[in-house]
């Protein structure tokens, strides 16, 4: 038989084979940034200064990690239940346009603090139901959702184009964005986290809205592995007959993992749209929800492993963004190489090397 | 081996041994096949004849040992070369492409040329031929979706011999076949044979071995046991040699007394998801304290009707009652609260999730209950420490709840999910295939939970494809034959009189 | 007459909108027959659009170009294969990470070979392929209705356009009439049954993404050297979605795809027609209702409002012996 069905050791499937596949993806990157004619090595160590050498720049990887959560979150939610949702990115986008209305209806009355609830039901709600349409057509006409919501990022797009701008923007002004929140419609920034750090956290966006992720990601573990919901929701994901047998209702779970995965992706808009540039902009979302399938990938659909994944992608985002300062001749554009090869080695070649590595693994222990 | 070596043989396997990891699923296998008979294969889940025919067809390469065709020693590395060589084989699941026609389907990998026009004609022609000859008639320009099974399998043989097979290997043929249609198999089967062509038929149904096969070889854990020719041997005898010891089939139970009537269905039809009628018009009643057995030949309607009783499918009419009171609409967990439990025929898609850990399986259906977790939380120790429970009650093995489920026995599976169901304490239990696949000592055990638990005044009803099973521990039998109940014996009916019943021949 | 010369603009903006979307969706139909999904005819096109644009740059030469798109578009193609097919990876997630891949190395190998912010150079004129005019087009321009059809919408575009057109009964022919589409569309139902015919699955399914790769370079070189003279940033814009919307809306069947690809070109030349235009009644009615019909437009049908959309059977999955 082939070694597919060989059990290894967790820090080899958790450890060993992400990092090996992660490797993979710096090396194939490197030989892009070598064949434009710089050092790998040098960007790489640029790439690394840039990103967590200071605490500004902590900040700024710290901000977009705050936003990979989101975004990974959603995406392994949809996955336990056997749902591939890459409509994370139109969810998101959606989630702003709930996020910009409590705060441009409230900001002007109360303080951040009471504003902030209603911001975090009003993005999830919107991204929630962007999830809805392409969950209900799943769980009661069969069509395929990774289709659907393809299509959902679309309409989206085009819908938040008209409401940005015919709607929303300001008038006499030129840019589809909304008016800048007052700071009552803001999320202040967590400068004295940094500062715990002996760090400064400078320009960078770094907000509150990191701590509603990390509150995000215990709560999904909390319903994945702790609750009767979530049990429902794993045998669903791995077996469709087990559920059916169960009395697992197929529509309902379908129903409610999508809200919930469309709800924890339309909170990602909390942290660029209150957390950052305090308005709702055009675009703003800019590939996150992409991102989002990278980091549930690599972190293995676990809030731990989307930490991390999130963290290792903030680290990309922030460490290309001064490489391209460094260095002109690379723009900010090899990041999304590099997100490529990350995509394509951790999850389309996930078993690529498992074989060989099996065959090791029995040599070494002999069996 | 106790034949004598044919003089003109089609097929010789030599040493043929094969290893699946840990699995030693064919040890050093030795087979010869006459010219022009049908050798029988026979031997239960799991004996090693699927992966042995699959070596044969080039599926899977033997770690050592030698095909001979002919006589001339061949390697097959692939279906291509299996056929090249002569070889063709007709698969249990049917390799057809639904939304193909037969034309199509038989022409694929067989086309004469580049473009299909060119071929075309020919393979009527060759069709027709093939028709004419073998009595396999079939409409070349229907599509293979709208065909009823026999048909399906008749293009399947029509394939292999488009490809100029002499060597015809069946891989449980009659599993999906009614009666009529399996009389119509046998039936070119024999003109095959009589023109020359060798047939190895796969199956673990000794009726088969003993109606049509020349020669019959048996099959025990990965091991060829014996070779007999059909006329010379018995039923009890290859039984016998399947198992490995004489079949206890009798199992130890006192007279029923059965009581109130917890379970009723009445004019119950169901169709299946292509909208063929599969139960047609049952009608019958469980009462406390008595197992009722469903004997049937698989696929006519037994899975369908358990389905529905659980839940799980839909009745398109008729009506369940569960203490008098019909519960249409009512979904599996609404009947777990009823008290029904449902062991269910397929273990591997159904009643366990293979890649959750153990203890996570024996609550799937119960996960709602209030005692593994208030609310909306799960208590995984309330769930380990009744999985330990369970585990020691019924000897599962290896005794750890946190093995993934995939890594135990069928055997031990099996008992999983039955712990789960009994332990329950369910007012009713409907069974579905109890010991498939699963080892002696474990159907003994399991025969033993269910005779424990008629006694204790639940309601039973039990479907097996096993006619010995369904003999031995029901206390009343009903036939089904096509979707219709077709009679009521005893326990004590003889098993003559049943197989007629079942094949649709006597009521 | 002018609503009739409205129109006849709009038509002839249309063909020229939909012929990137017409070999893409083609593309999408050779693979995804074949049971292979591909998410990343997008990045394809992105990057032979770019390879296009950059080898009729240095060589001057159209058809060069075109190879060049091709190819590149051909590695993609078996990049998916390589991590679908031979490795068993998720095929979603592969079309994901190729899209990535392009969208990222067009920027930053252009910004590296031309620094203009990541468009190539001006492609010459010889690099590229200029419209055609056909025979008689002007003698037939003053004949009524017929005329102005044949001058406007018939005549004049670039020979790509015409070969678009042609990849139409092309790939029915192939699908439906040669042994090659014969195990192309089976290995899309039902792998086993090639398989166990004796045919390779995996080789099948090479063979049929080299085919998509070939119709995407296609589609890429269309957009960077005849419908403009350089590449330019994300220049695909989504027209991979798009086509793979229209190849699920024509229910996966090759002339369908050509009518599916020209309504979804027609709703865009409509859409920019529209821009900042009022009708009579309605008033002013948003282009964003015209970007985002195709989709709309798909997932009503997908919900089974028009029709049932049958998907090929074995598509997404890998292919694995069953034990």
């Amino acid at each position: 038989m082939s070694t597919a069905s060989v059990p290894l050791p967790a820090w080899i499937n958790y450890g060993l084979i992400p990092l090996l596949n992660l490797i993979l993806a710096f090396f194939f990157s490197g030989l892009v940034v070598w064949a434009i004619g710089e050092s790998p090595f040098e960007a790489l160590q640029l790439l690394l200064v840039g990103a967590l050498g200071r605490g500004e720049g902590i900040g700024f990887t710290l901000f977009y990690t705050t936003s990979f959560i989101f975004t990974g979150l959603s995406v392994a939610v949809a996955i336990h239940a056997g749902l591939f949702n890459i409509g994370s990115e139109g969810q998101a986008y959606l989630g702003g346009l709930g996020a910009a209305l409590v705060a441009l209806a409230m900001d002007s009355y109360v303080p951040w603090y009471v504003t902030m609830p209603f911001a975090v039901i009003g993005a999830a709600l919107f991204g929630a139901a962007c999830a809805a349409i392409p969950a209900w057509l799943q769980a009661k006409r069969g069509s395929h959702i990774v289709i659907t919501t393809i299509m959902f990022n679309f309409i989206v797009s085009s819908l938040m184009n008209y409401v940005l701008v015919r709607l929303l923007i300001v008038p006499g002004k030129m840019a589809p964005e909304t008016r800048t929140f007052l700071p009552g419609g803001q999320l202040p920034k967590l400068d004295w986290l940094i500062a715990m750090f002996g760090g400064k956290i400078g320009a960078a966006p770094f907000n509150f809205s990191f701590l509603i992720a990390l509150v995000m990601c215990f709560l999904v573990w909390v319903l994945i592995w702790r609750t009767k919901l979530g049990y429902e929701m794993r045998t669903l994901g791995i077996s469709p007959t087990a559920a059916s047998y169960a009395g697992i209702r197929y529509s309902r779970i379908v129903m409610i993992t999508m809200l919930i995965s469309g709800g924890l992706a339309g909170m990602m808009a909390l942290n660029p749209v209150m957390g950052a540039s305090a308005r709702l902009q055009i675009e703003f979302v800019g590939g996150a929800g992409f991102v989002g399938i990278a980091v549930s990938l690599m972190g293995r659909n676990h809030p731990a492993g989307i930490i991390l994944a999130a963290l290792l992608f903030g680290i990309l985002y922030q460490g290309g963004a001064e490489l391209s300062f460094d260095m002109p001749g690379i723009t900010r554009d090899m990041i999304v190489v590099i997100q490529g090869m990350v995509i394509l080695f951790a999850g389309a070649l996930e078993y690529m090397l498992r074989p060989s590595i099996v065959r090791l693994y029995q040599q070494l222990t002999g069996k | 081996m106790s034949l004598d070596s044919p003089k003109d043989p089609a097929i010789e396997l030599v040493g043929i041994d094969k290893k699946f990891g840990t699995v030693h699923a064919n040890k050093n296998i030795n087979l010869t096949v006459a010219k022009g008979s049908i050798h029988g294969i026979i031997g239960e889940n799991g004996a090693g004849k699927s992966t042995l025919m699959s070596i044969l067809y080039g599926f899977y390469q033997a770690d050592h040992g030698e095909i001979r065709i002919s006589g001339k020693p061949v390697t097959i590395r692939d279906s291509q070369a299996a056929i090249a060589a002569g070889i063709g084989m007709v698969h249990q699941h049917f390799m057809l492409v639904e939304n193909f026609t037969v034309l199509e389907n038989v022409m694929l990998g067989a086309e004469g040329g580049q473009l299909l026009a060119k071929g075309v004609a020919s393979a009527r022609k060759e069709l027709k031929r093939l028709e004419d000859d073998y009595g396999l008639e079939v409409d070349p320009d229907a599509v293979i979706e709208e065909l009823p099974v026999g048909s399906q399998q008749r293009v399947e043989i029509l394939k292999a011999l488009y490809r100029g097979a002499d060597i015809l290997i069946l891989d449980e043929p009659t599993g999906v076949l009614t009666p009529p249609e399996a009389d119509h198999l046998f039936k070119v089967l024999r003109v095959l044979r009589d023109q020359g062509k060798t047939i190895i038929l796969i199956t673990h149904k000794l009726r088969e071995i003993m109606a049509i096969t020349d020669t019959v070889s048996v099959m025990r854990r990965g091991e060829m046991v014996a070779t007999r020719k059909t006329a010379e041997t018995t039923v009890e005898e290859l039984a016998e040699l399947m198992v490995g010891r004489r079949v206890l089939l009798r199992v130890e139970k006192g007279a029923a007394h059965p009581g109130a009537v917890l379970m009723s269905v009445r004019n119950l039809t169901v169709k299946d998801s292509r909208g063929v009628t599969m139960v047609d018009d049952v009608s019958f009643d469980v009462r406390a304290g008595e197992i009722v057995g469903i004997a049937g030949v698989a696929g006519n309607g037994q899975s369908e009707l358990l389905e529905a009783i659980a839940g799980i499918r839909k009745p398109s009419s008729g009506e369940i009652l569960i203490h008098g009171k019909p519960v249409a609409g009512v979904d599996p967990a609404g009947l777990r609260d009823l008290g029904l439990a449902h062991i269910p025929e397929d273990r591997h898609h159904m009643g366990l999730v293979l890649k959750f850990e153990e203890y996570e399986n024996s609550v799937l259906g119960y996960h709602r209950d209030a005692k593994y977790g208030r609310g909306p939380l799960l208590d995984l120790d309330a769930m380990r420490k009744d999985a330990e429970e369970k585990i020691a009650k019924y000897d599962i093995r290896p005794p750890n709840p946190r093995l993934r489920t995939a890594n135990f026995s069928g055997g031990n599976q099996q008992k999983i999910v039955v712990a789960r169901e009994i332990e329950r304490d369910p007012k009713m239990l409907i069974i579905g295939q109890p010991t498939r696949g699963v080892d002696i000592g474990a159907i003994e055990f399991i025969h033993k939970r269910i005779i424990e638990m008629r006694d204790a005044g639940k309601a039973v009803l039990l479907v097996s494809v096993e006619l010995d099973e369904i003999r031995s521990l029901s206390d009343r039998i009903l036939v089904m034959f096509a979707g219709k109940i077709v009679g009521e014996k005893s326990s004590e009916a003889g098993e003559q009189t049943l197989g007629l019943m079942m094949a649709g021949i006597a009521a | 007459m002018d609503y009739f010369d409205i129109f006849i603009s709009i038509l002839g903006s249309a063909v020229r909108l939909s012929i990137p979307l017409l070999f893409t969706a083609l593309a999408g139909l050779f693979s995804e027959r074949a049971g292979i999904f591909d998410i990343g005819l997008e990045g394809k096109m992105l990057a032979s659009a770019f390879a296009a644009a950059c080898v009729a740059y240095w060589t001057g030469n159209a058809w060069f170009g075109l190879l060049g798109g091709i190819g590149v578009s051909i590695v993609f193609s078996f990049v998916h294969g390589f991590a679908s097919i031979t490795n068993r990876g998720n095929q979603i997630v592969s079309g994901v990470a190729l899209n990535f891949v392009a969208a990222g190395l067009t920027i930053v190998l252009g910004q590296a070979w031309f620094r203009q912010g990541g468009r190539t150079g001006q492609v010459p004129p010889e690099g590229r392929f200029s419209s055609i005019v056909l025979p008689g087009a002007d003698m037939m321009r003053d004949v009524p209705i017929i005329g102005p059809l044949y001058a406007n919408v018939i005549s004049g575009n670039n020979i790509l356009t015409y070969i678009a057109f042609l990849m139409v009964p092309i790939s029915w022919w192939v699908l439906y009439r040669t042994r090659f589409g014969l195990r192309l569309r089976a290995v899309g139902e039902n792998p086993g049954a090639v398989d166990t015919a004796g045919i390779s699955v995996a080789w099948m399914r090479y063979r049929s993404l080299i085919v998509a790769g070939f119709l995407c370079g296609f589609a890429g070189t269309y957009l960077s050297i005849a419908q403009s003279a350089a590449f330019i940033n994300n220049m695909s814009a989504g027209k991979g979605y798009i086509a793979l919307a229209a190849l699920i809306f024509a229910k996966w069947k090759p002339v369908p795809v050509m009518l599916a690809c020209l309504l979804f070109g027609f709703l865009d030349a409509f859409a920019n027609f529209m821009q900042g235009k009022s009708l009579p009644l309605i008033g002013e009615v948003p282009v964003q209702i015209f970007q985002a019909l195709p989709y709309i437009l798909t997932c009503v049908l997908l919900a089974g409002f028009i029709g049932t959309a049958r998907p090929p059977k074995a598509g997404g999955v890998p292919y694995t012996k069953e034990r």
